[in-house]
């Protein structure tokens, strides 16, 4: 009856150094500490004034009432992507709780405790929550159980081995005798936390990866109960609009606040660093006095090129017109006798892309002296603390987050400046007093505040070998770096690690990023989201100049690469769309694959062209993601991938005129609507390995498997995206 | 201000220009009903007004005054669209859905069977970034008994 089980390391929380992950190190304040002692001095500021991690004798993660419900303490946010079932499950599934009383709550922002294993700081980034949290909540929740047998083994005076633990009941196999988690709870809170519980074996999993595992708030999100940050109210709230700049990193001249503060409900205007905050008792107050408001500029040393300038630029620097020779990053052979007659040239032009988020930007903060409380959808907490204290002139760890979830995200809310945060932490002290003042960013300001997926300009001369795949591959990428630091693994990732590349005899790999004045981020996929397009839509025109089957020359690459990940969802997609049968009308089908942060995924897409534009009816979706904790969010991620990638390469740009991004709203900045939602099939390869994120991966081959059908119906390459120009 | 909502009268002490959304959500603090773009292009602030589905952004108070107005608070919570959103885990981050259930109900009164092809005529003005469309249209058509 008792699962078998496998020995694991530690219920302890390790206090190694905080690391800061590849990814994420940067910003203006996080690169003054980016020292070799940032460990020492970071993890010192961050713990003197923290909050307190959740006190349970199970360990932080845990808590358990007399009630017989089970309390998960989640450290990463709820952006959408299902986590607070994910990490829920995994502690259930450990604990062998009962899963309907299973609930979830934030953490604090405490990085000592609750860091991101992958990251090495509180953060919700790089598609990693469940693979970061796999084995550290296993073993809680196994931890958990094995101190309610040790109770149940010493009340009834039986050997542990003769216990087992079901839907929370703690059951002797011999005599059936029972008792709940909530019964035996005193008793278990005395034994010591083992230091090595046995974690299941996969195979013996009940919950994990069943349709058990569904979402845990969507009966309050189908009934307005949710309280996002936009919705928070507390006594004596006051509300903040700023006025930002047109161009970024503008500066405020001299500002007229006099019919702002006529309006009725303005109770303060005042400048701060990025512009001039409004303060009033209500939102509409805030709007009204933010339009009455009189604002000279000065723009001196602000960006001021056009997307069209910055276009030729890269274009130029992209061919070597340039003085910039890039920074290698793959080189292999004798590149000055390759290419001489590249069998394919090719160049791809990506704009900026906007996250819009349904939540614009905002965040409710308190500051009150040195201590400062913000109430909002934090993503990177230990980065909004660093960033948050220097603002408020204090202690990261005397910066206490209430992190609630978010109306999305996409990578807004995960920028390294912390920008919006630091606003209302600029208001809030200004203020003073500790009175709550909650800032909010208009749809304007969110959509023309930067942060943007970067502009980029990819450059490729392949050539073949005597087998037909690709022998020799020269690739210039030009994109604006996302960290503060130069050329980074984010601009290159998903062409470094290529299969395409790795059986490649002569390389040369360069990454060029231009120093441009518009603030670029994360954006979901992050490099990803032209990488995979520039990888994909290139191998296929390979194929096709050479009259093979993409699936076909794929699977050679694949092979001959040792890849049996990419081949598994490959094959399965191939499979379940019917690839190689015909299909009625003016339908193609267009097929991509690629791997972002440690999962694998098979897009075939069935496009026709409709009035010169391209409609997707259906796309299915092979995933390899390790053990699926939820299948069904695994689908729901895919679904939600496609469309948010489909909606950029469809619609997605943000263009500058002058420096001044040219869209600021949803009739300019056109985003996918149901009309043109295709439906997703999502088919999950069985997998023993550990988890990895579907948060992001199911983004980057849609763009390249609508391209590659195009490529059936038009023989013609796409060379930039948006397709709807 | 009197307004009329969810079959309550109310009065609220603001302009008459001021939009029916934050005359709502500051004022009678029924947050469910979230500001998304305040131009209408969004759909995250529908309700209802005398059953049909209006932006409440882009509404005075002023020209609501005398409407019967519906926000997604006084649906019920056992709508037979909230049922099927909940069964099939429509939302993910959630927070346009408010406007699409109450979008959805106003399609659903004014044609009981909506066909896929309805669905994507009536809801094309509700933007979610999230993507999740396909188990809106699905849950449409559960709540219409439509499978």
């Amino acid at each position: 009856m008792t699962p078998s089980r496998t020995k694991s390391s530690a219920f302890a929380l390790t206090r190694r150094k905080l690391v800061l992950g590849g990814s994420l190190v940067g910003g203006a304040l996080i690169i003054g500490y980016t020292a070799a002692n940032f460990g020492a001095v970071a993890s010192a500021a961050l713990s003197i004034g923290a909050e307190a991690p959740v006190s349970s004798p199970f360990g932080p993660f845990i808590i358990i009432d007399r009630d017989n419900w089970v309390t998960v303490v989640n450290a990463f946010q709820e952006m959408g992507q299902g986590i607070h079932a994910g990490v829920a499950a995994i502690v259930a599934e450990e604990l062998d709780a009962d899963w309907s009383k299973v609930k979830v709550i934030s953490a604090p922002a405490n990085v000592a405790v609750y860091k991101n294993k992958e990251k090495g700081m509180q953060v919700t980034a790089g598609s990693s929550a469940v693979a970061g949290a796999w084995t550290q909540l296993r073993t809680a929740g196994a931890a958990a159980r094995e101190m309610f047998v040790l109770a149940a083994a010493a009340k009834w005076d039986v050997s542990a081995g003769t216990i087992y633990v079901r839907n929370g009941m703690v059951i002797h196999a011999g005599s059936g005798r029972q008792e709940s988690f909530g019964e035996l709870l005193d008793l278990a809170a005395k034994q010591g936390p083992p230091a090595a519980p046995l974690l299941k074996e996969i195979e013996s999993f009940a919950l994990v990866g069943s349709p058990r595992v569904k979402r845990m708030d969507s009966a309050p999100k189908a009934t307005g109960a949710v309280t996002y940050t936009q919705d928070v109210q507390m006594p004596g709230m006051l509300v903040a609009m700023v006025a930002h700049p047109p161009h970024f990193g503008g500066k405020v001249r001299s500002f007229d606040a006099a019919a702002a503060r006529k309006v009725k409900g303005v109770v303060d205007v005042f400048a701060i660093p990025s512009g001039v905050a409004i303060v009033a008792q209500d939102t509409w107050s805030a709007r009204k006095g933010k339009d009455a408001l009189t604002v000279t500029w000065d723009d001196s040393g602000t960006e001021k090129r056009s997307s069209e300038q910055l276009l030729q630029l890269y274009r130029r620097i992209g061919e070597g017109g340039t003085d910039d020779r890039g920074a290698s990053y793959h080189s292999k052979g004798d590149p000055a006798t390759a290419f001489r007659e590249a069998y394919l040239e090719a160049s791809y032009d990506f704009p900026y892309l906007a996250h819009a988020p349904m939540e614009p930007m905002n965040c409710v903060a308190q500051v009150d002296g040195r201590q400062v409380k913000l109430t909002f959808a934090s993503q990177l907490q230990t980065v909004d603390q660093v960033n948050s204290a220097l603002a408020a002139i204090t202690l990261p760890g005397m910066v206490h987050i209430d992190t609630l979830p978010a109306g999305g995200s996409f990578g807004r809310r995960g920028g390294l400046s912390s920008g919006y945060v630091v606003e209302s932490v600029q208001i809030a002290r200004h203020i003073g007093k500790g009175k709550p003042v909650k800032l909010v960013w208009t749809r304007e300001d969110d959509m023309t505040g930067g942060y943007y997926r970067p502009m980029a300009h990819h450059r490729l001369w392949v050539d073949r070998g005597a087998d037909g795949l690709p022998a020799a591959w020269r690739h210039h990428t030009v994109a604006q770096s996302l960290l503060p630091v130069g050329p980074n693994a984010t601009e290159v990732e998903g062409i470094k690690n290529s299969p395409y590349i790795a059986g490649c005899a002569v390389t040369d790999c360069r990454v060029f990023s231009p120093s441009v004045g518009v603030p670029v981020g994360f954006w979901r996929s992050v490099g990803h989201s032209h990488n995979a397009m520039v990888m994909e839509h290139t191998i296929d025109q390979i194929a096709r100049l050479g009259g093979l089957d993409p699936a076909e020359y794929r699977r050679a690459i694949y092979r001959k690469a040792g890849d049996e990940r990419r081949l598994a969802v490959l094959d399965l997609a191939c499979e379940r769309a019917g690839w190689g049968t015909s299909m009625q009308g003016d339908w193609a089908r267009g097929l991509a694959v690629h791997e972002a942060f440690g999962t694998v995924v098979a897009q075939i897409a069935e496009v026709a062209l409709v009035e010169g534009r391209p409609r997707v009816r259906r796309v299915v979706c092979a995933v390899d993601c390790g053990i699926a904790v939820s299948p069904d969010q695994v689908a729901a991620q895919m679904e939600g991938g496609v469309c948010f990638g489909l909606s950029a390469a469809m619609y997605g740009k943000i263009t500058l005129d002058d420096g001044v991004p040219a869209q600021d709203n949803f009739d300019t900045y056109e985003v996918l609507r149901i009309d043109d939602a295709p439906v997703v099939e999502t088919h999950i390869v069985p997998s023993r390995r550990d988890p990895s994120g579907v948060g992001e991966p199911g983004v980057p081959p849609i763009a390249p498997a609508v391209a590659n059908a195009l490529l059936v119906l038009t023989g013609k390459p796409t060379t930039s995206l948006p397709f709807v120009a | 201000m009197q307004l009329n909502i969810n079959g309550r009268g109310l009065a609220v002490d603001v302009d008459p220009d001021t939009p029916l959304l934050w005359a709502i959500r500051d004022h009678l603090h029924l947050t469910g009903t979230k500001y998304g773009c305040g131009i209408a292009q969004c759909g995250a602030c529908t309700v209802l007004a005398d059953g049909h589905a209006v932006r409440s952004c882009a509404l005075s108070v002023e020209s609501a005054q005398g409407m019967q107005i519906t926000t997604i608070e006084g649906l019920g919570g056992d709508h037979p669209l909230q049922r099927a959103w909940i069964k099939r885990d429509v939302p993910q981050c959630g927070y346009c859905q408010s406007g699409q259930i109450m979008q959805a109900a106003a399609l659903l009164a004014a044609n009981p069977k909506p066909s896929d092809s309805d669905i994507d005529v009536a809801m094309a003005g509700n933007v979610c970034r999230c993507g999740t469309y396909q188990r809106i249209r699905a849950a449409i058509k559960d709540a219409a008994g439509v499978v």
